[in-house]
């Protein structure tokens, strides 16, 4: 056998016994090897779910990162004569039902007869629901006659009645007529919404402590009532000093109202006046508009600006116009909030049970169905949580507690209704059994070695379990945590029957004693897309919301997660090392 | 051949040889008529064996011949076991270690034990080598710390962790695991130290210092050592016991069995002709 040297490495595999050689050929050679089907068809699997998942990821974030970005806004002239302005929001092709292609021209048959019977169509945000009583228009190509982009129409995001589009024909300031100009415009209208927000102050803030404190003293006498009966000294005595109280309070409460007069009348004098692209106007003041913009005028720095903007008071303010409007604060902090509170019941309940099954209890039949029932709870329908939590909780505890502690209120329910308590202990319920998997699968992985070592040092079994094997199995508890609080941060179903509501009067927190109100119904995030997407007036309205929202509960869960993870590695890297 | 005995010669097993020199402070453990079950299978047959106060003992033995077994029972780290049954007494000066009422977490307090692998706890080194103390109840930092440098030193590991006594233990390498569990196993100054070939994670270096260790601990100490290294048994052992099939063959003075065999048994696995 000739050796070139180009072939070194045929020349070292002939050299080798004759059976290495061949088997080293086969390898190379063989496709079938190296592409098992078993093998294909686990990778396909795994790219199929990789893309299922990155496709939706993908469609949420395009949808709701684009919802705030300012669009024009065109004019259309109709074949019908008539003339509509509004932001394109989406196009499509469908098809012309016979019934309306007999009613259209020859012209416009025969464009549509051109496409199949197919026409294209766009919608219009045309928005001033007030005026038109829709906020949407679907415009066929074939009706479209004429379309401009003119700069002096404006977009309006309004107080109330949602957006406005228009022109503006001229101002008000101060009671006196002014012409339009959008500088002036700017600037009165900035002042406008400090006064806005400052009646918002006084009405939210100022009158609602008076009330409260109004409230306070009308339990208090109900409560000395309730105690001591109806003529008692005792009664007297309080019912005298609450009156007193009142009285002031009440001065108080006239006060606000006769600020809030002044306030509102001044206000009255700051007021434009716009007109729709039918001619029809509206008077408008100046504090109700949250924003405005025209809307074909603007440079890339001004739509950033109003992006920005926007995204800002989405995540800052409350909101507005149904929930289809304005911001989704009290929903986040509802979220969160719930979530956490979910943590603080599920985190020992779930580690102390799975420490007294797997450590304590003995091992036997018994154990074994606790076991099972508890992986069972896991495929619970979550609705059934959810009457569970409303059935048990909130009314029969919460019944038990009010009867107990809140006489004077009742017959109106304290805690005997859905709140933020009642839902994290519900959830807590729910997630419950992964917490128990996972904290049972850690305790089984600390290595026997490590026990006896305790053990032989003289530590009792409680000791062992609270030094050595606790914190060895605290990142896999941590794991079970993180999945716990990932499932109930996404979970909506039961939480409608135990206290979520669409618009909660108050958040959970607040500046008055004890600062954290447990009883207290809330917002959610995943309730909010469910009643902006399917509940409200115009879902194609809510549509951008429901994206946005969306996104924001994801990037929320990820953000909880991520931290949750964050300690689990610290606590990792602190417990475990090289081992060799 | 000296036979001077130590335990009363009613205790002694009729299968085992014994050449045991007087002890200079008697019995520390006296295991009687011990047998032990592992559910149905007996691991442990008639162990007669009285491990002398302030010696070394070494437990020598070809592998699954019931040495750990032997040692776990002296501080009754088997009770984990379920399906373990247990015959015959193992007294210490003042009870029997399986008697009845007997405080088994006060018992291992007064024993130290360090295993075959290396199993230090999820905690910092300065944590590790105190937490007998610290199960103890005791607090006081500058008892806990003189204790530590104490046992470290001992233990030949000082100078290799006194600046990282915070760091986790589990960062140390498996040598380095191994002698901080050894100064686990005496820093609460116990009676008796039991030790589960303590050296086979080792290397030679460190070997010596433990062989050290266990020099200047004996006296002090009484130390019950299973190896599987006849030069270790020889050099730091008074006593060996060679253990055949959950059976103590031959039980005496270290020189005595290592030069001078009663059983041929045992002078072909010293020798390495089995085992
Ligand atoms: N937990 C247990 N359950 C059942 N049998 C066991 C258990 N532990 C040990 N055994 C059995 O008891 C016998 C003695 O085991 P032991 O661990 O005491 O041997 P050893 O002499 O220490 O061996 P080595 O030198 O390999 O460590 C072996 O046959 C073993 O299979
Ligand atoms: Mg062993």
């Amino acid at each position: 056998m000739h050796d070139t040297p180009l072939q070194p490495a045929r020349g070292a595999a002939a050299q080798a016994p004759a059976t290495s050689g061949r088997r080293l050929l086969r390898l190379t050679a063989d496709l079938s090897a190296t592409g098992e089907p078993a093998l294909w068809a686990l990778g396909g699997a795994l790219a199929f779910g990789v893309i299922l998942i990155a496709g939706f990821l993908f469609m949420i974030s395009l949808n709701g990162i684009v919802t705030f970005w300012p669009k024009p806004i065109e004019r259309v002239e109709l074949a019908s004569g008539q003339v509509i302005a509004g932001e394109p929001t989406r196009a499509g092709r469908y098809r012309v039902g016979q019934d309306v292609l007999a009613k259209l021209s020859g012209e416009q048959r025969a464009m549509v007869q051109a496409q199949d019977g197919y026409a294209d169509r766009t919608l219009y945000k045309t928005a001033n629901f007030d005026l038109y009583g829709d906020d949407f228009r679907w415009v066929s190509d074939y009706e479209r006659k004429n379309v401009t982009a003119p700069n002096d129409f404006y977009l309006f995001e309004r107080q109330q009645w949602g957006t406005f589009v228009g022109r503006i024909k001229h101002l008000a300031i101060d009671g006196k007529p002014a012409a339009f100009d959008y500088r002036l415009m700017q600037r009165e209208q900035s002042a406008a919404r400090k006064r806005f927000a400052q009646i918002r102050q006084i009405e939210r803030g100022d009158i609602g402590a008076v009330n409260y404190q109004l409230d306070q003293q009308r339990l208090a006498i109900r409560k000395a009532v309730l105690r001591h009966g109806e003529d008692s000294p005792q009664a007297k005595a309080v019912a005298a000093r609450a009156q007193s109280r009142i009285a002031e309070l009440n001065k108080t409460f006239a006060g606000l109202q006769e600020r809030l007069k002044e306030i509102r009348a001044h206000d009255q004098r700051y007021k434009a006046t716009l007109e729709e692209v039918g001619g029809r106007t509206v008077d408008l003041e100046l504090s109700q508009i949250v924003r405005f913009y025209p809307a074909n005028e603007l440079s890339m720095i001004d739509k950033i600006g109003i992006y920005l903007s926007r995204w800002w008071e989405f995540l800052s303010s409350e909101p507005r116009e149904a929930n289809t409007q304005g911001g989704v604060l009290p929903a986040i902090f509802g979220t969160v909030a719930m979530t956490l509170l979910m943590v603080v019941f599920v985190a020992p309940f779930g580690v102390i049970t799975a420490l007294y099954l797997r450590e304590y209890a003995r091992q036997g039949r018994l154990t074994s169905i606790v076991r099972i029932s508890v992986n069972n709870l896991a495929g619970v329908p979550s609705i059934v949580y959810g009457v569970f939590g409303l059935g048990f909780f909130a009314y029969t505890l919460g019944g038990g507690i009010d009867a107990l502690f809140y006489p004077e209120r009742l017959p109106n329910p304290t805690f005997g209704t859905g709140g933020v308590l009642w839902a994290s202990l519900t959830l807590a319920l729910l997630t419950v059994p992964v917490v128990i998997v996972a904290t049972e699968e850690a305790l089984a992985a600390v290595p026997r070695s490590m026990r006896e070592g305790s053990l032989a040092c003289g530590a009792s079994k409680w000791q062992t379990i609270r030094n050595v094997v606790l914190p060895k199995a605290l990142p896999g508890i941590m794991t079970g945590m993180i999945l716990a609080m990932a499932r109930g941060a996404g979970e909506v179903a039961p939480l409608m029957l135990v206290g979520v509501v669409k618009l909660a009067p108050a958040l959970p927190v607040d500046g008055f004693f004890p600062f954290l109100h447990l009883e207290r119904s809330f917002m959610h995030l995943g309730f909010h897309i469910f009643d902006v997407g399917f509940q409200s007036r115009n879902s194609e309205a809510g549509k951008p919301m429901v994206f946005v929202t969306t996104l924001l509960l994801l990037a929320l869960i990820v953000a909880m997660n991520a931290g949750a993870i964050y300690i689990r590695n610290r606590l990792k890297r602190k417990y475990s090392g090289p081992q060799f | 051949m000296s036979t001077a005995t130590a335990a009363p010669q009613e205790h002694r097993s009729a299968e085992t040889a014994y050449h045991i020199k007087a002890g200079t402070e008697g019995i520390a453990l006296d295991i009687r008529d011990f047998n032990l079950w592992y559910g149905k299978s007996q691991a442990l047959f008639d162990i007669n064996m009285p491990v002398q106060k302030g010696l070394v003992t070494a437990l020598i033995g070809p592998s699954g011949c019931g040495k750990s077994t032997l040692l776990r029972c002296l501080n009754r780290m088997n009770d984990l076991i379920d399906e373990l049954r247990i015959a015959g007494e193992i007294r210490t000066a003042q009870f029997d270690i399986y008697g009845p009422g007997v405080d088994v977490i006060a018992l291992r307090k007064r024993m130290g034990m360090v295993f075959q692998k290396p199993n230090p706890f999820a905690m910092s080194i300065f944590d590790n080598v105190v937490y007998p103390l610290r199960v103890d109840g005791i607090g006081n930092r500058a008892i806990l710390e003189e204790t530590c440098e104490r046992a470290l030193r001992a233990a030949a590991l000082w100078d290799e962790v006194k600046d990282r006594l915070k760091d986790s233990a589990l960062g140390l390498s498996g040598g380095q695991q191994q002698r901080l569990c050894i100064a686990r196993g005496i820093a609460s100054d116990p009676e008796v130290l039991l030790m589960d070939e303590p050296c086979s994670a080792l290397d030679p270096i460190a070997t010596a210092k433990i062989e050290d260790l266990i020099h200047q601990l004996s006296g002090h100490y009484t130390i019950v050592i299973v190896t599987h290294n006849m030069q270790q048994a020889a050099r730091v052992s008074d006593n060996v016991g060679f253990m055949y099939l959950g059976r103590l063959i031959e039980y005496g003075d270290t020189d005595t069995v290592f030069v001078n065999p009663k059983l041929t048994q045992t002078s072909d696995y010293i020798t390495g002709r089995f085992g």
